[in-house]
């Protein structure tokens, strides 16, 4: 990896908002979650994109189901100055001082998605304390928790609700990869 | 006869900055940083000097007030080999209904100062006050470098608060953090309980220290009237082991790990019961992770490692690997500490030598109760 992904980054960073995943709506709290994480960019990270001919744009068949196990990364990215950090053209990798890490599955597949042993009162105390189910390991980088923690109970109970329900996609997301000695 | 005022419980990383590196890759996404997240303030902000706390009785020699009770858990937590001292004060006239020993209530007003010393020296003290609407101040002060006052943190802790050699070092832990282990079971204060003050303490603990003069126990606190509705029974809480080593090792996990891993908190649904209830004769720990397969590998872990526990493998024993790590998505416990316990491990890799699977399994049900 090199110089001119972070530029590539930056352009992916420009696509427009992404479109609303096709609803299956059933009650107004889902429905208040799935503009949540609409309007709150989770798709940005967690759903890979695809280049077509209008350039990158968000793979809504695989629709918040992270890092494409498909896509293998090896090691981190090395930089020249003065880049900190780079991002896979899915934008779904990141490399930097902690290593690389994954967007997770956020899909209710029970095999692969990262919420599967997740309870509400786990993935709201997860973006609170920016921790695993709320007291485990650290969230890395560059995921946003520090705000989106800031939301009410009531607002992610209801962006917890839309991702129990949004379609199951298996997809096994790698772990994350510790720095570069 | 004097008046004793008993109050129900009202409700039930890397070396890198990270946070400052996260904050920079969110400002690029072109989102907002906001700081570490904290839930709702309580009514109450911390003062801004520790000595305004109440902790002194004179702020100038630092002398603290006597009329505050010092007290050492038999088990104490591994904080990267700090000095620990520890003191709890309950208002005049009040005391601890302890009607429920595994979750005492502590009156309003109620108020617990540890003091953290490396090298001889203080660097942090963290405080907890009950307030007036059952919820728990939290703050924690950074002492100066002369030792002479201590300040208040900002929320989000202080990174590099003593260096520990290799690169490491000590971290004030932020308000997030503090919450991650004190409010992961039914009571927001830990190492202050009737197992952890057991006049009958285990001289096998890892770390632990002879009750120091005028510190109190369970026994004091109970003839002092300061804890009321404590069971007659279970007045000398005891950990029920096959062997010493086993049980130095349990009261290692209920003191360093049973926060976390508990039957009551956020985490039940992990399964794994480290926490040791002091009127039991069971430790949830042999049904839940000797012998027992691992729920989910963690990044970074051995394939050899099926079991929490395999008996008599301490090395391809998940919990032996994860305690003996601190790369930060491996490591336990997660947080609070930076260097391994080597003490400890060494006990724990003695007791998973010994560990004898099939005799000492007890049963468990689907709420992590001894059936």
């Amino acid at each position: 990896m090199n110089g001119p992904l972070p530029l590539l980054v930056a352009a992916a960073l420009l696509v427009p908002a992404v479109s609303l995943a096709q609803g299956t709506a059933t009650s107004e709290q889902v429905r208040r979650g799935e503009y949540l994480v609409t309007i709150g960019s989770c798709h940005d990270c967690h759903t890979p994109l695809k280049t077509g001919p209008a350039g990158p744009e968000p793979d809504m068949s695989r629709a918040l189901s992270g890092h494409p196990q498909d896509l293998p990364v090896k090691a981190p990215a090395r930089l020249p100055e003065p880049w900190m950090a780079a991002a896979s053209a899915t934008l779904t990798a990141w490399s930097g001082p902690w290593g690389v890490s994954f967007a997770a599955n956020l899909t209710p597949d029970p095999e692969t998605g990262v919420l599967r042993d997740f309870t509400e009162e786990q993935f709201i105390q997860t973006l609170r304390t920016g921790r695993h189910q709320g007291q485990g390991r650290p969230i890395l980088p560059p995921m946003p928790w520090p705000f989106i923690g800031r939301m009410t109970d009531e607002d992610l109970k209801a962006v917890f609700a839309y991702l129990r329900q949004v379609p199951a996609v298996r997809n096994k997301v790698p772990d994350p990869l510790p720095p570069a000695p | 006869m004097r008046r004793i005022i008993v109050h129900r419980k009202v409700s039930g990383s890397p070396r890198v900055p990270l946070a400052a590196l996260s904050a920079a890759l969110i400002l690029a996404a072109g989102l907002v940083a906001a700081g570490e997240a904290v839930p709702p303030a309580a009514a109450l902000k911390p003062p801004l000097r520790l000595e305004d706390t109440g902790l002194y009785a004179d702020a100038a020699t630092l002398a603290v007030d006597p009329r505050h009770l010092a007290f050492s858990p038999q088990y104490p937590l591994w904080t990267d080999g700090a000095a620990k001292r520890r003191w709890i004060s309950l208002p005049p006239g009040t005391a601890i209904d302890g009607s429920d020993p595994e979750a005492w209530v502590f009156p309003v007003g109620t108020r617990l100062w540890k003091e953290f010393s490396f090298a001889g020296r203080p660097i942090e003290t963290r405080y907890l006050e009950r307030l007036a609407d059952g919820r728990w101040l939290y703050a924690a002060y950074a002492w100066s470098a002369d030792g002479r006052e201590a300040r208040l943190v900002s929320e989000r802790g202080q990174r590099g608060a003593f260096p520990l050699g290799n690169g490491r070092s000590h971290t004030i832990p932020g308000i997030s953090d503090c919450k991650a282990c004190h409010q992961g079971g039914r009571s927001d204060v830990l190492g202050f309980s009737a197992l952890q003050l057991s006049p009958d303490r285990d001289p096998g603990a890892v770390h632990g220290e002879p009750r120091r003069f005028a510190e109190v126990d369970l026994k004091e606190l109970i003839a002092r009237g300061l804890l009321v509705g404590h069971p007659p029974s279970h007045e000398a809480p005891r950990i029920a082991a096959a062997s010493a080593t086993e049980r130095a090792a349990l009261g290692y996990l209920h003191g360093n790990c049973g926060h976390c891993h508990n039957a009551a908190g956020p985490l039940r649904t992990v399964g794994l019961y480290l926490r040791y209830e002091a009127g039991s004769n069971v430790a949830p720990a042999l049904a839940s992770a000797v012998a027992h397969p691992v729920k989910r590998p963690a990044p970074g872990q051995s394939p050899e490692a099926l079991m929490r526990i395999e008996p008599g493998h301490p090395d391809r024993s998940a919990l032996i690997e994860r305690a003996a790590s601190r790369y930060p998505a491996l490591q336990m416990p997660p947080l609070g500490t930076e260097l391994i316990d080597e003490e400890a491990l060494a006990l724990l890799r003695r007791w998973v030598a010994e560990a004898e699977a099939p005799r000492q399994k007890a049963q468990l049900n689907e709420k992590g109760q001894i059936r």
